[in-house]
This record gives structure tokens, C-alpha cells and sequence, in this order.
């Protein structure tokens, strides 16, 4: 099972980046104790038959595994999501891209905990291939000023010098660290 | 901690940069892959990337080192799993890794060039090759 909320985040992206998504959008925004998620990408997309598929666990699409019965990416965010007692909406247009959305309040008792968020963008950004990846970042809480912070994959490539060695990772990390803390 | 710039970022990599002297390993690079599919983040490959990256860094050899990330390479019921090609030593991937074993990967595979045993699957399962 996934563990925190980055998990369920990193599988939807890491579907995004294996549909062969160009430009990837991501938001998480916090309030009050809600936290909001959209992933939007550019990739291959799904037509209605194939969401519905993508959205039944004992489903995959049989590119990668021929003989396997179960595909588990989208259900694990729905049934978190469903037990947080929050909301969830997939949208997919064919040769288009997809737009995942999904809220919940981190207050309630089987919601995930939110975990490390840095280290998931960095995560996010650590993924092969040449892909675009925007992050927006927004949390308010009462009585303290609000954090917002964005990062964009090919500017931090270009400043930490590739997000392919684990130096450049190291210092990305350190950068993606010191966005979050208040 | 105020939020650091891109411009500091910079900066910051200049000075690793004089820091750290470069290890040329014959001209290949080490790579690290960490399978980031469901069933790898549903065993905690979050858990060994970040072990991975702070072993490497400790050991000073981050700037030699390519770590990245892909989906399910096929070995779902050992994940998570790590494929680590070293030149001069056989690609290995490596399963069950949680944090302890991704730490002695690097300090024995990466560093001392040993494999660890224990913990080899060898290549992915059939049914996911690409011919």
C-alpha cells in the first residue's frame, strides 16, 4: 500500500511521464487542513473505455505485462481518497492528455499524511526522459503568512547543473527544502 | 531557512563544485535506477532513492554517480528495486531494497565493487523485456 500522500502524487506522475507527456502540471494547495491536487499532462490520453479500464484494479493494459491481471495505480489514489472521505475526478481525452484531480482533509483519521514533500518533488523531477515538469505549490493556514512556491523541472536542471547525478540531485533537493520551510 | 534562489543554486554548485574533486570512472558513468512504478512506491522505493542519494553523497561521489528513476521493471513481488550498472562489474538489479540494503549497495557494489549476494534478482522478469 501507498504510505503517504507524495506516493499517490509520484504514481499519477510517473503514469504522466510513461504516457509520453511533454509538459507536466502539477498543484498542491493547502487550506485550512484541505489539501487540493491536480496533475494535468500531455501524454497519449485514454477515450472513456480505457479510463474506466485504468480506473478498475484488476486492469492493465497488458503493454507492459503480458500476463498480469491488476493495474493499481489510479485505484490506490481513489480507494485513499474514497476512506479520507474526500473527492477525486479523472478526466482523459484521447491523443490529448489527462487531468487528474483529488482533495481531501488531512484531518481526518485514515487520510495519508502528507510525508516529505521536497523530497517527492525532487522525486517527480528524477524520472527519465526529457519532460517539462511545473509545480505549484500554496498552503494557508490561519494566522500564519502563506507559503507559496513553484519550480519548474528544466530551470532546476539548468541550476543544479542536470538532475542527472545524484550531486545535482542533492543540491536540488537542498533548493526544493528551503521553498518549503516556513 | 530563508527560500533559496536559482540564482543561489548556482552559486552553491560553483562552490561544490571546487569542493569536490571529479572521480573518472574510465570514462563510463555509474548509474543507479530506482523502479518507481506502483508496486515500487508501494514497497518503499521512495525510501531507498533517498538512502541511495545520501550513501552517495556521503561517500563524496554524487558528481560520478547517475541516479534516476523509472517505472515497474517486471520484479513486482521483490520491489523495490534498484538496477545498478557499474562498469567493469556485471548490470546488476537488486530487490527486497529498503533503506539499510540500499545504503550497502553503494558502500559495497558502487564503492568496494563487491555485489551484494543477497540481494540479487538479475535482469527483469521475462515477460517485460523488450526484444
Amino acid at each position: 500500500m501507498h504510505r503517504d500522500f507524495g506516493d499517490y502524487v509520484l504514481d499519477i506522475v510517473q503514469n504522466a511521464v510513461e504516457a509520453g507527456a511533454r509538459n507536466i502540471g502539477l498543484r498542491i494547495a493547502e487550506s485550512d487542513g484541505r489539501v487540493e491536487v491536480l496533475v494535468e499532462d500531455d501524454g497519449c490520453g485514454m477515450d472513456r473505455d480505457e479510463l474506466s479500464r485504468a480506473l478498475d484494479p484488476f486492469h492493465t493494459d497488458g503493454t507492459k505485462h503480458a500476463k498480469r491481471k491488476v493495474g493499481l495505480g489510479l485505484p490506490f489514489m481513489v480507494q485513499a481518497v474514497e476512506a479520507a472521505g474526500g473527492t477525486w475526478s479523472v478526466e482523459s481525452e484521447k491523443g490529448k492528455g489527462t487531468r487528474v484531480r483529488f482533495a481531501f482533509h488531512l484531518g481526518h483519521p485514515d487520510a495519508p499524511p502528507v510525508g516529505d514533500l521536497p523530497g517527492l518533488v525532487l522525486s517527480l523531477m528524477a524520472f527519465e526522459g526529457g519532460y517539462e515538469l511545473e509545480v505549484a505549490r500554496t498552503r494557508e493556514t490561519p494566522g500564519k503568512s502563506r507559503l507559496a512556491w513553484s519550480a519548474r523541472r528544466s530551470e532546476l536542471a539548468e541550476a543544479a547543473g542536470g538532475l542527472r547525478d545524484a550531486e545535482s540531485l542533492a543540491l536540488a533537493k537542498a533548493f526544493l527544502e528551503s521553498q518549503e520551510a516556513d | 531557512m530563508a527560500k533559496m534562489t536559482l540564482e543561489q543554486l548556482r552559486k552553491l554548485r560553483e562552490e561544490k563544485k571546487r569542493d569536490i574533486e571529479r572521480r573518472e570512472t574510465e570514462g563510463k558513468e555509474i548509474r543507479i535506477i530506482v523502479g518507481m512504478g506502483t508496486c515500487g512506491i508501494a514497497a518503499g522505493a521512495r525510501v531507498a532513492f533517498d538512502a541511495i542519494l545520501a550513501a552517495v553523497e556521503r561517500h563524496g561521489i554524487g558528481a560520478s554517480v547517475v541516479l534516476a528513476q523509472t517505472g515497474c521493471m517486471g520484479l513486482c513481488h521483490v520491489e523495490p528495486t534498484v538496477e545498478v550498472l557499474v562498469p567493469g562489474m556485471p548490470d546488476t538489479i537488486y530487490g527486497k531494497v529498503d533503506a539499510a540494503t540500499a545504503t550497502k549497495i553503494v558502500d559495497r557494489h558502487v564503492v568496494a565493487r563487491a555485489l551484494v549476494n543477497e540481494h540479487i534478482y538479475d535482469r527483469p522478469a521475462a515477460d517485460i523485456i523488450r526484444n
